[in-house]
């Protein structure tokens, strides 16, 4: 719809750290996301990724450092810089978080309805459009209840892009799924990838699926950034624990024995 | 020493809560009046939210009312009776249904419907990540759940409690004229007779008030739910004890007000 805001990098951060109370989460990161490219956030659970996530679009503040959303500093922005800065990108929730009360069409019309002064016509049309490129034509007036997991993502992907945002960020997008669903939903990925030029920010564990669609991949690793980089020098990557994720082994807990009995020793005397 | 120090936790706790309370309406208000633009859709909703909470609780309200009407006639039928003064049932009905119970029992029945409903829905919309999804689609939770709740309140408080004072009396009516003691006309202008237009009133201001706190604690009750499903359940109770414990206590206050300045007007 309209032009980038600027030419830089969509998403630049610096030195982020967020906490979670006296817990620190995110130790530190700083990457970019390139304007028209996809970049794959990859990491174990509790690696640190989905607060990344929420914090890029402002549902976690920064403990310190900087999150700039073409040009915007986030932390510092005043509540209605956030809303225009909130008009501009789109989140495919994990769950979907669609409007329980609503429909399908309601839901995706929401944004729409509330900022655009479009007529209900054309709002109309624009619903169908969207559906229809998820694949979700003729579901209009579902409730999400009434709909599978993946419809649900789908429906999710339809309300992300219904304001054509410069940038969408996709949560754990094939988590939950069985590998046919998850195929479709990778392919819908690289398809809306094609029909827009969006800046994507997709996080998930799943390799196949990060390797398929992701121009550029940032490995997170207990809050910290272990690899970054295009996707085949990632593959590539000799670093130990970029090594252990991708080629699927599990911790080794035991490294230290004094270390392990410390730990439940700790306090007693 | 340890139990001073615990009052006084306890009300500022209840201090913390009230002003919570009063920063939710306020932002409310603010939403209503700095966004005219967006009026026509938050008209749309309160008229839903209005249907449910309003119109909805007619039938229960009217039944409840009733039966307390009838039960407020006996016991006072019983007790004026050895005074030879049973021609009062149909003044003390119609007073203390106008005055006290149409509001009271009207607030309690609202509670348990919407007060109850508006914490499950919001806290379940907290679980189900839908408020954040609201967030970050640059759409205020406040403006779009809050506000158009408040304003079906505000509107339906009033409006259902006039209806309640009416079936209270009828209540009363029916009692009277199955024990003999009146006719449907003398019990019509013995309820005219005793009743004052203030009576009426101070009912219908407290059921705008009571109308705003049971919204502001459903609403603030399922904001501050934690996570899982159990939370919703604990958001749920605590919104309607809570809000329980406010309406008492408020109209315990307008109560003592309305005493105070009974020869004012």
């Amino acid at each position: 719809m309209a032009a980038p805001a600027s030419d830089g990098p969509a998403i630049v951060v610096e030195d982020l750290r967020v906490k979670y109370g006296e817990r620190e989460v995110l130790h530190g990161l700083t990457f970019e996301v390139r304007r028209g490219q996809t970049t794959v956030v990859i990491g174990g659970s509790g690696s640190g990724k989905s607060t990344l996530l929420r914090t890029l679009v402002g549902l976690e503040r920064p403990a310190s450092g900087h999150v700039r959303i073409n040009g915007v500093d986030i932390a510092a922005a005043s509540a209605r810089e956030m809303d225009t800065i909130r008009k501009r990108i789109g989140l495919a929730f994990q769950g979907g978080a669609l409007i329980g009360s609503m429909t399908v069409h309601e839901n995706i019309a929401l944004p729409l309805l509330e900022h655009t002064a479009l007529d209900p016509m054309t709002i109309d049309v624009m619903v169908r459009i969207k559906l229809e490129q998820v694949g979700l034509s003729g579901f209009e007036a579902y409730k999400p209840a009434q709909l599978s997991g993946g419809m649900k993502k789908r429906a999710a992907f339809a309300r992300a892009i219904a304001m054509d945002p410069d940038i969408l960020f996709f949560d754990e997008p094939s988590a939950g799924l069985d590998p046919i669903t998850a195929a479709g939903i990778d392919e819908l990925i690289l398809n809306l990838k094609k029909a827009y030029t969006m800046s994507m920010v997709v996080v998930t564990h799943e390799l196949a699926s990060a390797f398929l669609i992701a121009d550029r991949i940032i490995v997170v690793d207990r809050g910290e950034i272990v690899a970054m980089g295009p996707a085949e020098e990632v593959r590539n990557s000799q670093h130990p624990r970029v090594r252990q994720f991708l080629d699927r082994t599990a911790d080794d807990t035991q490294d230290d024995d004094i270390d392990h009995l410390r730990m439940f020793t700790d306090g007693i005397r | 020493m340890e139990l001073v120090a615990g009052v006084g936790a306890a009300a500022e706790r209840s201090v913390a809560y009230v002003g919570d309370l009063s920063v939710l309406f306020a932002r409310s208000l603010r939403v209503l009046f700095a966004s005219p633009l967006k009026r026509r859709r938050s008209f749309e909703r309160t008229i839903h939210q209005a249907m449910m909470t309003g119109a909805g609780a007619v039938p229960i309200v009217s039944l409840i009312i009733f039966f307390v009407g009838v039960i407020i006639a006996l016991q006072g039928a019983y007790q004026l009776q050895r005074l030879g003064a049973i021609g009062l049932v149909a003044s003390l009905v119609s007073i203390s249904i106008t005055r006290e119970l149409a509001p009271l029992v009207t607030a309690i029945v609202v509670i348990g419907r919407s007060g109850s409903a508006f914490a499950a829905e919001i806290a379940t919309m907290r679980v189900t990540e839908e408020l954040d999804a609201l967030s970050t689609m640059a759409l205020d939770p406040v403006a779009f759940l809050v506000l158009p709740k408040f304003l079906a309140m505000a509107a339906m408080m009033p409006c259902l409690v006039m209806w309640a004072d009416l079936m209270g009396v009828a209540g009363g009516c029916a009692f009277g004229i199955t024990s003999g003691s009146f006719t449907l006309g003398s019990y019509w202008i013995a309820t005219r007779d005793a009743l004052v237009l203030r009576d009426v009133t101070t009912g219908l201001i407290k059921s705008l008030v009571f109308g705003l706190i049971i919204t502001a604690v459903g609403c603030q009750e399922g904001f501050a739910t934690g996570a899982g499903a159990e939370e919703v359940g604990r958001s749920t109770t605590s919104a309607v004890v809570k809000s329980i414990l406010l309406v008492i206590l408020v109209d315990l206050m307008f109560t003592i007000l309305f005493y105070v300045t009974r020869g004012v007007s």
